[in-house]
Formats: structure tokens, sequence, C-alpha cells
């Protein structure tokens, strides 16, 4: 049981490394954020277009992207894990495996909605914002506002 | 052509996928990091406006890197807009134009269509919907899921998660499900 996941809830994106990382620290991320952002808008990833196209079996673009990027991942991920490759501060690479719950199926269907709806998922909004499609704060905002309200009614929901 | 020229065309998928792909062993390697970027939106809820709500009290500082992350994606779309940017219309098949013109979508100089997404239209029906009701399905569906796009579809299968698999094709049916029956009646509004 890692610190996030209090009463069965995921461990998304987490920090599985013992140290705190200070300000600088973090600055690595940032700077793997710009150049993933920078990716995202390149290649056209956050374009409302290529969502639709997907969705509509139009255009095998994104599906080319997701596919080449989940088999580099998981060459990556064997590799790291056949060759105990380390952290640069020689940790032991941790990474936490996916309980199954129902929420995977009920909370994904609903995010498949809100993907279509807006063409972005939560990394694109971000990026769209800074090509200075500013009315997005509002989609930003909204999506805060409904993960607050996922954490408030979670207990009532079926997993 | 020059390499600039070269970087402001669009970018293929078998460029894009890989260095996508990439940012999973970056992570991990550089901070035992596992990628995934809805949490940010959770990590935001504790930081601002965690209530009295159980799931948003945690060390949220412990897990700021992706905050640091989300906002260098922020400042990466910044750049890429700006200064690398494509100076032609987005290039979308003659099947979806053909589709979105029945709709009055006609402006392709954007990622995002200022026909549908601008702040003019946020006081329309059908603005409302795809700005406010898509970006609030985006943040509760993917917490209830426990992961999006990057944590489920690339993190998860990446580690050969069975779970994360349930969850990405729960994602693309929810899709479909919208894309071709649901939204072509909320853009009809």
């Amino acid at each position: 049981m890692n610190h996030l996941e209090n009463k069965n809830t995921d461990s998304e994106g987490i920090n599985a490394s013992q140290q705190k990382e200070s300000v600088s620290g973090n600055l690595k991320y940032l700077i793997v954020g710009i150049f993933f952002g920078v990716v995202f808008v390149k290649a056209e990833i956050i374009s409302w277009f290529r969502i639709q196209e997907m969705f509509n079996l139009e255009s095998f673009f994104m599906y080319g992207v997701i596919g080449s990027a989940v088999a580099v991942g998981m060459i990556s991920v064997f590799l790291i894990k056949k060759l105990n490759i380390k952290t640069l501060d020689g940790e032991k690479i941790e990474i936490q495996p996916k309980t199954f719950n129902k929420g995977q199926i009920y909370g994904g269907l609903l995010f498949g909605f809100g993907w279509a709806i807006t063409g972005a998922c939560p990394g694109p909004l971000f990026a769209q914002i800074g090509t200075g499609a500013t009315v997005i704060v509002v989609t930003l905002i909204s999506a805060i506002a409904g993960t607050w309200f996922y954490g408030l009614i979670k207990d009532k929901l079926p997993h | 052509m020059s390499i600039l020229e070269i970087i402001k065309e669009p970018w293929p998928w078998y460029v894009a996928g890989p260095l996508i792909g990439l940012t999973v062993p970056i992570l991990l390697i550089i901070g035992n990091k596992s990628f995934g970027i809805s949490s940010s939106l959770r990590h935001i809820c504790a930081a601002c406006i965690p209530g009295n709500i159980p799931f948003f009290k945690y060390d949220w500082k412990k897990e700021s890197w992706n905050l640091f992350f989300v906002l260098g994606i922020f400042l990466g779309g910044m750049i890429g807009a700006f200064f690398l940017s494509n100076p032609n219309d987005v290039v979308i098949t003659p099947e979806l134009s053909a589709k979105l013109a029945t709709y009055g979508i006609t402006d392709y100089s954007g990622l995002v269509p200022s026909q549908l997404f601008s702040w003019e239209s946020l006081l329309t029906l059908r603005g409302f919907i795809m700005i406010v009701v898509g970006g609030f399905l985006v943040g509760f569906g993917t917490r209830y899921a426990g992961g999006c796009t990057s944590g489920h579809a690339i993190m998860g299968l990446s580690n050969l998660q069975w779970p994360s698999l349930v969850a990405t094709i729960c994602f693309m049916i929810g899709g479909f499900v919208m894309a071709l029956l649901i939204l072509p009646h909320i853009l009809s509004l």
C-alpha cells in the first residue's frame, strides 16, 4: 500500500522514489514535459480533428502513434526489468501493478465519451492551452471539477 | 529543405509514437516515476481544494514532479505553436471534412477548431456541452478508471497490466459510441 492508495484507489503517475525531489530536481520533469508538449503539437495529436478521424476509423494516424508508443514502452520496460536497470540515483525501478476494479470499465467508458467530445485527454488539454486556445482553460477547470466530484462520491460508486 | 523546415512540417506517427513511448523509460530512469498525466488533476485538487475528502488527503508534494511535468507540456505546447508551427491548415481526410461541413465546421486553421471551442461558443448549448461537460467527463472518467491514455494505454500496457487493457478497450468503446452515435446530435445543436 502506498500513500496514494487510501481506500483502494489508483497509483497512476506515482513517484516510487524514496527521495523527495527538490525544486531543481523537479526541473528535469519540466524539461521532459516541454519535449512531450512539443511532440504533441508537432504531430497534431492534440488536434480535435485527429481524434475524430480516429473514432470515425478514417485514418490510421492515431493508431500508429499509440501503437508505436506502446511498443517502445513495452520494450523499454522489458529491458529495464531484464537488465535490472537502476535509476540515475541507483534506486531499484519500481512499477506499481494495476489492480482491476469495475471503475476501469465505467470510468473508462465515461472518459471515452469525454475524449471524443473534447478531442483531448488530460495531457493534450495542457498543450492546447499552451498553443493559445485559452477557452480550454474552462475545459481544464471542468476536468479538475470532475476529478474532485469523483473524490467526493467515490465510495458510493460501484468499483 | 533545412532542418528547421522539416521540423515545422507535421511529424509522422512513426516519429511521434516512439518519442512518446520513450517518455516511459526516461521518467523511470531519471527518478522512478511512472508515466501518467491525469493524476496531475488529482494533485491539483489535493493541493488547492482538498475539502475534507479522504481521496485528496495524501502527500501531494511528494508527487509534485507531476505538476512540473504538466507545466512543461503547457510550455511545450507554446513552443510548438509559436516557434515551430506549421503555417498551413490542419490536413484532414475528405470524409471527415464532408461530415464536418454539414455542421458548419469549415475552419481548419487551428488544432483546436475555433468554430467549436471559443469563448463565444461557450455561451451556446453546443459549446457548453463540448467545453464544460466534455471536460467534466474527462476528469471524472479518468479518475474513476484510475488513469488515462498515458497512465493506462501507454504505461499500463507497457507493463503488461491486463486491467489497463480493459480500461483502454473501454476508452475506445466510449469514444466510438460518442463520436459515431451521440456527437452528431451535439454538433447539430
